[in-house]
């Protein structure tokens, strides 16, 4: 019997397949393909205080072998989460991990503050990196001092662990991720969508209505992993891995390189299955190669000396 | 939200799940059991139980064209028809998903999910009266399976079908042969009346005095319908087409603007609709 579980130090998850915010609904919509207790955890779609309107369309766009997305966190709002969906959420034995959205340094506190007085929540994954809701992808997590402000003034009005989600779109993930850090946050998601654009050349317009989107799925999996790769010898708090992951071996990749937990995504909207069927190939590949946890893969990578 | 759902059957092959009263399946190796092609239109028949048993005039499937990663996303195909344990899709080769579909041949085998989203308004109220159903090109494909139900309700269907030269029209004999009223138009005038399926309705409209209309085709097409409709106060649905990421609304990706009585708001096509009375759509050139 191979022990899936990881312990991520703020919290232990059954196993490390977590589903990646705006990919999973609020969880409820994939009950019929999922057996949500199986999962390591779920993240559910980020939340403003506020409903949130959301961009108009076209909103998505499909590229090679990646999906570009600009649906600017439509949304409902921090209450009608509390008192809809998260009843519905409370049986599952499993992490719920809720994606927490603002405008405002402010907004992201009031969301905690609001949550925090509602059970049956794990940690907060904090979203500093959305590239839809501000002109042109601006966000808290392109710079470090931003990062650290944000994510200090969430840690002081939560009872709970912060995951803190950064942004691909900048030049030194490192120093990003230690601001994070420094800011107080208890572990990072690596990382959210890449800014992106696609052209329509008949009309001569941009594909979306935004103009720019975020790029997922497998286009961008060697692009996380090298960032992941970077931020995981320089922090000392867990990293989660998340970009391009529609198998077990994906994820494997991740995990080798140091990250403690993955996020399936895109996947998601491909094979509603997809968490179900990561987990089942790396339970399947640690039999097969004699891994009795999958804790002993994580940070196994083997770098010989460039000198 | 809140909805109650339930799984009913699971195995290696097939999900079975509902929504409220909606049932879904996912038939990962459903089977091409009858191709039929006409220049860039396809007409396939696929075995898939489950899907076919459920399915409704107006609703969807998501069908994943390959396994691997490009193009990555599912692709919507109104359901055409239903037959037995086999459901029909019609669809114009465009784009590198309906390519690759149409590169396929019986024997083959797709990952279907569906019955998804809601679909035309089917009411025994229906029963003896006169009801217009308006396509344009590829927009025709579910309205065969709606014309079929409607005739079996007792209702008394008028196809209006329209394209911009011959070859758009591949299903024409298809409905003649099942004895279905039709009026065609072609831009070109090289089949039917020479204009718009539009113009073609309008000129028609008097003569038939439909009770209800049906429409889906061009953004255009169904706008002019949605208008004349309104005028002369008879009750109108369409099918909206978008892009979408997953079909079981999930992603957000497939929104329109949509009102109710007391709001507007973008809602997604794959859960809400893809059919949406006229009075609830707003239509391009309203919006600011």
């Amino acid at each position: 019997m191979t022990d899936l579980s990881v312990d991520l130090g703020f919290i232990k998850l059954k196993n490390p397949v977590l589903t990646a915010s705006g990919t999973f609904g609020y969880g409820i919509e994939f009950k019929p393909f999922v057996d949500l207790n199986k999962l390591g955890g779920f993240i559910v779609k980020g939340l403003y205080f506020e409903p949130r309107e959301g961009n108009p369309p076209p909103r998505l766009v499909e590229t090679a072998s990646g999906l570009i997305n600009a649906i600017g966190l439509q949304g409902i709002g921090v209450k009608r989460f509390a008192e809809e969906i998260l009843p519905q959420l409370r049986s599952y034995d499993t992490a719920l991990i809720v994606n927490v959205c603002g405008d405002e340094d402010q907004e992201y506190a009031a969301v905690v503050d609001y949550l925090d007085r509602h059970e049956g929540i794990s940690a907060y994954e904090l979203n500093i990196s959305c590239p839809n809701t501000k002109r042109e992808g601006r966000c808290p997590a392109l710079n470090p001092l931003t990062t650290q402000a944000v994510v200090k003034l969430v840690k002081e009005s939560s009872s709970r662990p912060v995951i803190t989600k950064l942004s691909p779109n900048v030049t030194d993930i490192v120093e990003i991720a230690l601001s994070a850090q420094e800011g107080g946050s208890d572990g990072l998601s690596l990382a959210n969508t890449f800014l992106a654009l696609a052209v329509d050349v008949e009309k001569r317009i941009p594909k979306l209505s935004n103009i720019f989107g975020g790029l997922s799925g497998p286009a961008i999996k060697p692009l996380t992993l090298r960032m992941v790769y970077q931020v995981v010898s320089r922090v000392k708090i867990p990293v989660i891995g998340v970009g391009g992951i529609m198998t077990g071996r994906d994820a494997l990749e991740y995990l080798i390189t140091g990250a403690k937990a993955v996020e399936v995504g895109t996947a998601n909207f491909v094979d509603p299955q997809s968490t179900l069927r990561v987990i089942q190939d790396l339970e399947d590949f640690c039999k097969s190669h004699r891994i009795e946890r999958v804790e002993d893969t994580i940070g196994s990578l083997i770098v010989r000396d460039r000198e | 939200m809140g909805r109650l759902l339930l799984i009913l059957e699971k195995n290696s092959d097939i999900f079975v799940l509902a929504i409220e009263s909606i049932i879904m399946h996912n038939e990962l190796g459903a089977l091409i059991v009858q191709k039929q092609t006409w220049k860039d239109y396809f007409l396939f028949r696929i075995r898939g139980k489950h899907i076919a048993q459920e399915s409704q005039p107006g609703q969807f499937i998501m069908l994943r064209p390959t396994k691997s990663l490009h193009p990555l996303l599912r692709r919507p195909f109104s359901i055409h028809s239903v037959l037995n344990d086999c459901l029909e899709i019609f669809f114009l080769k465009s784009g590198i998903g309906t390519t690759l579909l149409s590169q396929m041949y019986e024997g083959n085998s797709v990952d279907i999910l569906g019955p998804l989203g809601k679909g035309f308004f089917l009411d025994r109220e229906l029963q003896g009266k006169r009801v217009a159903l308006v396509g344009g090109g590829r927009g025709i494909a579910p309205l065969y399976f709606l014309a079929q139900k409607l005739l079996d309700l007792g209702a008394l269907p008028h196809i209006f079908y329209g394209g911009k030269t011959l070859s758009d029209l591949p299903l024409k004999q298809k409905f003649a042969q099942k004895n279905h009223k039709i009026s065609i138009s072609t831009d070109d005038g090289s089949i039917g009346f020479k204009g718009l399926i539009t113009d073609l309705f309008q000129l028609e409209l008097d003569n038939i005095m439909p009770s209800y209309i049906y429409a889906c085709g061009p953004e255009a097409m169904m706008e002019k319908i949605a208008r004349i409709a309104e005028k002369m106060a008879i009750p109108a649905e369409f099918s909206l087409e978008s892009i979408m990421g997953c079909g079981f609304g999930a992603c957000w990706g497939c929104v329109r603007r949509i009102k109710s009585d007391t709001r507007e708001e973008w809602v997604k096509i794959c859960e809400e609709g893809p059919v949406f009375s006229g009075h609830q759509i707003i239509w391009h050139d309203e919006e600011s």
